[in-house]
This record gives structure tokens, sequence and C-alpha cells, in this order.
């Protein structure tokens, strides 16, 4: 970069003072609790909101400086991309079903973080967390809009891309996962929008998600995503000291904020985790490339690094939540029994599937010598052998979804494997169904919120997920395929890799690309 | 003891950064892995202007590590000569 550093005039702890404290006011045309209504039924109690400094010391018009320049930086690899056939760069294009899933299922998420930062931007009366919400709203349209950008030039050439970032996240059945964890978020207060996004997605978890998979993105040859993926990640080094400096500020102000707090830690911890539980399958089996397991990823990103900051909470009495006592057990488990959900439902997804090579099964059992052999590989042996005979396995039935984080019920008990973990909540007088102790503690917590919940295999088997004018009582219908025409999915695709058009097409034009003819 | 560590993106910018950072804080490793390079260390990590500046020649504003930037861990503390993470607090 040929940026000049200009001589400056303030220094930075001077100029932040002057651009985020001298721009507020004292409202004298209303009460300040009438411009600032959503800032005290949480129960969280602040006394000074100047207490609150962003560590960046980042101002509106430094963030413009950079900002721009990461733009000039994303077009400029963008333009390569799009004028070298950068589409194929790529491994093999079975890796692209890991980014179909990020820009129907992440992508969506990034506009919701931007409509939810803005809102807390608005509603938290201190002027240094209203700055700092503002910068962050801005990232975030900014990430759905250059992911949306980068990733259609895939859109030209392969299958699953046609209908991007907005119209499967409210229809199909696995996308309802990250969409209800947002959804959950949004609806909830300021205070705990921070804590939920802000620090639980942001700082505990957001390396997990962003870190190995542009790692290995770049490791797969995807020059796009690796390129949206770093400039968006290079803002979220803000976002997540937003979210520590968010939580540290709530504890400093009041020990009565202390409990309250630590339920959103626990809570979001492991709502955060479920949602995850995508990206494991990503690096475990989208990946033709592999960076890392997602165990070893789980052991960097969160065992030791989580575990770092939950030891410097300590001194505000915060505890580790529950919840990881599972996650230990579960980091085992999670992407082989999601994955064999996804390869046994990939008939009614987006996105293609396949069953691993036998390399890739010998690449599992080295990664994770406790339980692959044991518990998976029998199965995956058993759907290739049924795959070999053309007898390819999808089941025809659709799950159970957990009533908080909308995941089917798949994952097992904790000292059990081969049990699937099912939990039953009573609330007036219906039956509720969770995957585990920690969504069924969520529920019982607020079971007036989640009773609300949109699930889309109920949905579906009420018959609310038909495109209009669909008669289901005609000869032949099928509700699958008239599910799927109403969630946009074209039967190119769905189902396994093997024969698909993004196979042939990608071997086809690879071949075009190396010779004449 | 716990690790703060930083990472940055691969590329002609950040490699006189990581020189400067590795310079400056003996106790810090190198990790190189697809496009990014992460540099860990035990508690603490200080990240000077002043060293970046003696290898690329020129005036350099610490905020301008944002651009490349991937991800940090510990708190931070940055002011107009030094960027500092650490378990510290």
């Amino acid at each position: 970069m040929d940026m000049q550093a200009t001589k400056k005039k303030l220094g930075l702890k001077e100029k932040y003072a002057h651009m985020t404290r001298g721009l507020d006011w004292e409202t004298t045309y209303q009460p300040k609790e009438k411009v600032f209504p959503q800032a005290t039924f949480e129960g969280i109690k602040v006394h000074d909101w100047d207490k609150w400094e962003d560590p960046f010391r980042l101002t509106m018009d430094a963030y413009w400086k950079y900002q721009a320049e990461k733009e000039r930086k994303l077009y400029a690899v963008l333009d390569a991309f799009a004028q070298n056939n950068g589409h194929l760069g790529i491994t093999d294009a079975r890796y692209l079903s890991a980014v179909k899933l990020f820009l129907t299922g992440i992508s969506p998420l990034e506009y919701m973080a931007h409509r939810g930062f803005a809102a807390a931007g608005r509603n938290f009366p201190g002027v240094g967390p209203r700055v700092a919400c503002l910068m962050q709203s801005i990232d975030e349209v900014r990430h759905a809009q250059t992911q949306i950008h980068a990733l259609s030039n895939y859109n030209k050439f392969y299958e699953g891309f046609h209908a991007g970032a907005s119209h499967q996240i409210e229809r199909l059945w696995y996308l309802s996962v990250p969409k209800s964890f947002f959804d959950d978020a949004f609806s909830a207060g300021p205070f705990e929008w921070m804590i939920a996004i802000g620090f639980s997605f942001e700082y505990v978890l957001t390396n997990l998600l962003f870190v190995p998979f542009m790692s290995g993105a770049a490791y797969n040859g995807d020059m796009a995503t690796v390129t949206f993926g770093f400039s968006a990640q290079s803002d979220e080094a803000r976002h997540m000291t937003l979210g520590l400096e968010c939580i540290k500020f709530m504890l400093e102000q009041d020990p009565d904020n202390l409990p309250i707090v630590q339920k959103w830690i626990d809570k979001w911890a492991w709502r955060g985790i479920r949602v995850l539980s995508l990206v494991s399958t990503m690096m475990d089996y989208m990946l033709p490339k592999r960076v890392m397991s997602w165990k070893e990823a789980w052991e960097i990103y969160f065992e030791q690094n989580g575990g770092a900051l939950f030891n410097d909470l300590a001194k505000y009495g915060i505890k580790v939540p529950d919840c990881i006592a599972q996650c230990t057990v579960d980091k085992e488990h999670q992407s082989h029994q999601l994955w064999l959900t996804l390869c046994t439902h990939s008939h009614a997804m987006g996105l293609h599937t396949w069953l691993p090579s036998a390399e890739e099964m010998d690449w599992l059992s080295a990664k994770y010598p406790n339980t692959f052999d044991q518990y998976y590989r029998p199965r995956f042996d058993e759907l290739r052998q049924r795959a070999d005979k053309g007898e390819r396995f999808f089941a025809n039935t659709l799950p159970m979804l957990c009533q908080v984080c909308q995941i089917p019920m798949l994952f097992t008990e904790p000292d059990d494997p081969t049990k699937i973990c099912y939990r039953e909540s009573e609330f007036q007088g219906e039956k509720y169904h969770t995957c585990s102790d920690g969504c069924k503690h969520i529920f019982d917590d607020e079971p007036e919120k989640y009773i609300q919940a949109w699930l889309p295999v109920h949905q579906l088997y009420q018959g609310n997920c038909w495109p209009e004018g669909t008669d289901p009582t005609a000869e032949g219908f099928n509700p699958l395929a008239k599910y799927l025409e109403w969630c946009h999915v074209d039967g190119k695709d769905t189902g396994d890799y093997e024969g698909s058009s993004d196979q042939a097409n990608f071997a086809a034009w690879r071949g075009a690309a190396t010779q004449n003819g | 003891m716990s690790t703060v560590f930083i990472a940055f993106q691969t590329n002609e910018d950040t490699r006189p950064i990581v020189e400067s950072i590795l310079a400056d804080n003996p106790h810090a490793s190198l990790e190189e892995q697809p496009a990014m390079v992460k540099i860990n260390a035990e508690d603490q990590l200080v990240i000077r202007r002043e060293s970046i500046e003696e290898r690329i020649g020129r005036d350099f504003d610490l905020q301008e590590l944002q651009v490349n930037l991937i991800t940090i861990s510990g708190h931070l503390d940055e002011d107009d000569d030094t960027f500092t993470l650490s378990w510290k607090n």
C-alpha cells in the first residue's frame, strides 16, 4: 500500500475525544429516557457512559480512509478474478458447496448484523458505543454487498448461486439455523444484542468461522472468497474489540449486571456453537484440501483462546459457560453427525454433498482417532456400498427440528454417541422439543419467545411452503418438489456431487482451459 | 500465562510489519498458514510504529495495520506510537 501518513495536528487520544465525546449533546426538548427508551428494560445498570472507550480510537475520518483502501484492494482482485477465469482456479467444484452455504447462510446474517448494529447504535445513550456501532453497522452492510458481488462471479458458471443471499434464507430448512440465531438476537434488547453478536459471535466464535474458512479458501484456490473474506475480516478485529469492551463495561458499571451478563454469555455461547456446527462440516468434509480439522480449530480458537478470555473475565466473577463440558465431547462427533445428515438430505438442499473418498476417510481417522473408525466410517461404508449399486440413499422424510437452534435432531447424548438426544418441555399445555440440555435450558428460560419460532419442517408439513396456487390434492402431487420450487432450488442444484452438472462443467471447462480445440 | 495473538494477510505490506513485531518481541513465535501469518506470544505483544518506519522508510500510522489485519486476541491499547495486546489488565 502506498498510503501517505500525514503529520497529525492532534494525537490519537485527543482526536478520539473530540470526535466521539465532543460530538454528543444533552437533549433538552425531551428527557433522555424518552429518547433512549430501550436502554433500561433489560436491567443493565450504567452509571457513567464516558467510561466506554474504543481501544482502536477510530474516528470517522480515519474510518473512511482505511475502508476505502480496503475496497480498492478488493475490487482490483475481483477484476483480476473475472478477467482470468478465476472460477477454474479452485481445486475442485465440490469446494463450491462451502461457498454456496456461505452465500445463502452467512451473507444474509451480515445484512442482519448491519440492521442490528444500526439499532444498537441508535439505542445506546453513550456516544462511545454509538460511534463504534455506527462503524460496525456500515462494515456489516459492506460485507453483505462485497460477498454477494464477489460470489456473483461464480453464478455465471455454476448451479446453486442464482437465489443469492436473500430468497432462500427465509425458506430452506437448514438456513433457518443461522437465521433463527440472528432473529433471536435482533429481537432482544440492545445489551443482549451486544453480548449475542458483539461478544459471543464476534469475539468468541468468529475466529472459528472466518480464519480457517478463509485460509481454507486460499488453500483451495478461491481467490474471490479469500479476498472478500480477508477484507471483511480486517473489520472483525474491531468488532471483536467492541464486543470485549462492551462486556467489560457492563461488568465494571454495576455488580448487579453480573448475573444478567453471565446468563447471556451461557445462552449465546451455546447458540453460537450450534450454528457453527455447519462450519465444522465445511472444514472436515467440504474442503477438497483441508487446512486443519474442526477439532483442531476448536482447540486453538475456542479452548485456548476462549480459555484465555475466560481466565481474564474471572476477575469480574464471570464463569466459563456450563455448556463447555458438552462441547468437549461434541468436538469429536459434531461434523460427522451433521455431514451424515446433510449427505442423506441433499436431495432437499440447494447444494451438493458427497460421500468421503477412501483417502478422505483416512484423513478423518487420523484427525479423529477416538471416534471416526468406531462410529462413522461404518456408516459411510454402508452408504458407499449402496451408492455403488446405484442406490444412493436419501431420506424421504424431513427431520424434527430443535425448537431453539432449529438444527434437525441429529446430535447424540453426551454419554452415548449411538443415541439421539431428545429433550422435551411443556408450556401452556403444548409439548416442545429441543436437541440438547443447552437448548432446553434456553427454551425453559424464555418459552414465550421460542414458541413463536418459525420451524421450516413444521411449516412444510402444515402446507405453508408451496408456491401460491398449489393444490396438494392433485394427482401425483409431490410435496418435496413443490417445496423446492418454492425455495427456488432447481433440480441441478441438489443431490450428490457425483453426476452433477457442476462436476461435468468444471471438468469440461478446465480441460478446455488447458488445451486448444 | 495466556497467549495473545495477531494475524495478518500474507502480503508485501505486512512483511516488514511482521519483521518488526518479531524483532521487538523476542518471546513471540510466527505461525505461517495459507495466505495468513499469525504471531503468538505469551501475555503481551507490542507493535511499535518506529520499528515499522525504520523498515519501510516512510512515516507510518498504526491505524494502517487495520487494512491487512485478520484477527487479534487479548485486550488492545492503541496510541500514536504503540499497539499493545495483553491479558494483563
